[in-house]
């Protein structure tokens, strides 16, 4: 739909006019600004998480489908061993990139997070873990499995899919909550500013009969009432994305160690987006209103 | 005085500006009116008379649109109500000013803003009609009271305010219902007087009342013909009021 911006200049700038021919309502109007601005902040935060959760099923999605792990656990004396024969096998592995044993520190640093950073961990019995960086078109993994037990018989391959694929399931699914959210948001806004054009059409019967009495088109009378309630939610609305982007800003950031998870916000570009939402409020308040006003004019003589 | 002469009657002479063909009305159960034909003519006075409840301002209300007959045929400027959309009515009630019994008014607006209240909504210049609404507003003698909201009128200020606003469009016609029911006789008077006044700068008039006293008065000053209700139809009264 192509949009004429002086048209929506003039809608909103020069038509005090009609804007004045209803009586102006202390009360109800603040119960609409305050309605639209809740969405709105709520509204903030359902995009941060459909975003958030998008970038966390991405990630899951992408880099990690393409690392696997190899994990050695064999007696004392047979770890070397056993995990150089691991290399050496990954190595002529037809789709392994690389492969790289992770060094004592590296593993210690992995524990820490669980184990606490004083604990002895070179005196415990640690599996060594090789990790295997994929080619982009992937290796066979029942058929690497099946070359590792025969031999490494302490090796283990975890290729990731186990606990990947729930958990970018449950990302995609958390993210298109985020969506309907969206959706449901801009109903209830539909929904409550026709409530509110309802209430306030029924209360200005007498203006609207008088209007009719001295020629006033629907389109007129429809005006004044869709122009306030645009504005009114559009006001509303830039007040809750202002407020709901301050408490996105506010947030705790997320540790190194939690990184996995993603914080829960904007990031970059994704800034842009919050700004969509009062526009939004304020044409969903406009076709809201406009179609009760018409709705209710027609039944009027 | 109030310059509308040139602005008014454009309308093509000889052909009705209101007609209703064969007409009936009615509400619910009971018929109200019943093989009504009326012609208003450009230019002509008419008062409308009969008993109260007899379907006076039910007749006013076919003849400017609020109301569709049950039968018959009423056409305003030629169009014929059945085939009008919303927005023709709108139009046509640009060249028909009205004047309520109880007029009602905008109470948050000003005299003088609900005076202009159908320039407003038709969109037109309201700095350039200042002059214009200015001089009405002399004219029904609201000058002092121009800056006044509605609810703090007097019955005739509100009538002769109802009358100023039906006027301002120079429309072609001037329907009044009971204009001088709730004001004293020199103020009834001086509506009439403004109404007499419309009808000689060419515009036709139609005029509910009950006040035969009124009749007799405007009868001494223009050419003006009494239709009567009595039993749902429509008579011209005879010459003896």
């Amino acid at each position: 739909m192509k949009l004429d911006f002086s048209q929506v200049t003039a809608f909103l700038l020069t038509d005090r006019q009609s804007d004045r021919v209803v009586p102006p309502t202390g009360f109800t109007a603040w119960l609409t600004l305050f309605s639209a601005a809740v969405m709105a902040f709520l509204a903030v935060f359902a995009l941060a998480l459909s975003l958030a959760t998008g970038r966390l099923a991405d990630r899951w999605g992408n880099e990690l489908a393409r690392t696997a792990t190899v994990r050695i656990s064999a007696p004392e004396g047979q770890m070397d061993a056993q995990t150089a024969a691991a290399l050496r096998l990954l190595e002529t592995t037809v789709g392994v990139e690389r492969a790289r044993a992770l060094t004592d520190e590296e593993q210690a640093a992995l524990l820490a997070p669980w184990f606490g950073p004083d604990l002895p961990i070179e005196d415990l019995p640690i599996p060594r873990l090789i990790e295997v960086i994929e080619t982009g078109d992937g290796f066979d993994a029942d058929g690497l499995r099946l070359r590792l037990s025969a031999e490494v018989p302490g090796a283990m391959l975890d290729d990731h899919t186990r606990w990947r694929q729930p958990l970018v399931r449950a990302a995609s699914r958390l993210r298109l909550l985020g969506w309907i959210s969206m959706i449901l948001i801009g109903g209830a806004v539909g929904a409550m500013i026709t409530l509110a054009a309802n209430a306030a059409l029924a209360a200005n019967s007498q203006v609207i009969s008088v209007l009719r009495l001295v020629g006033a088109q629907d389109v007129y009378i429809a005006r004044a009432f869709v122009r306030r309630f645009t504005l009114r939610a559009l006001g509303g609305a830039c007040v809750g994305v202002v407020l709901g982007c301050g408490a996105i800003l506010l947030l705790p950031r997320a540790q190194i160690e939690g990184g996995f998870l993603t914080g829960l916000g904007f990031q970059g570009w994704h800034w842009i987006w919050p700004l969509i939402i009062p526009p939004l409020a304020a044409g969903v308040a406009f076709a809201a209103t406009r179609l009760a006003a018409h709705r209710s004019l027609k039944e009027l003589p | 005085m109030w310059p509308l002469g040139h602005l008014g009657a454009e309308s093509d002479k000889g052909a009705a500006v209101i007609e209703l063909e064969n007409v009936a009305y009615s509400y619910g159960g009971g018929e109200l009116l019943a093989d009504v034909s009326l012609s208003l003519s450009p230019g002509s006075f008419h008062f409308l008379t009969g008993p109260s409840g007899s379907g006076k301002t039910t007749l006013l209300k076919l003849c400017y649109g609020a109301l569709v007959p049950t039968a018959g045929q009423v056409r305003l400027f030629g169009q014929e109500r059945r085939e009008m959309e919303r927005d023709d009515i709108a139009m046509v009630r640009r060249r028909i000013g009205v004047v309520h019994q109880d007029c009602q008014f905008l109470d948050h607006l000003t005299v003088s803003e609900n005076i202009a209240l159908p320039l407003a909504v038709s969109g037109r210049d309201l700095l350039a009609e200042d002059a214009n609404l200015r001089e009405l507003t002399g004219w029904v003698g609201l000058k002092e009271r121009a800056n006044a909201l509605p609810p703090e009128l007097s019955g005739g200020e509100r009538q002769r305010a109802a009358l100023a606003r039906a006027v301002i469009m120079s429309p072609d016609v001037v329907l009044a219902d009971e204009p001088t029911g709730n004001v004293d006789w020199e103020m009834s008077q001086r509506l009439l007087r403004l109404l007499i006044e419309l009808n000689r700068m060419g515009k036709t008039i139609l005029i509910a009342t009950h006040d035969l006293a009124l009749i007799r008065a405007a009868k001494t000053h223009v050419q003006a013909r009494v239709l009567r209700i009595a039993s749902r139809k429509l008579q011209l009264a005879g010459a003896d009021l």
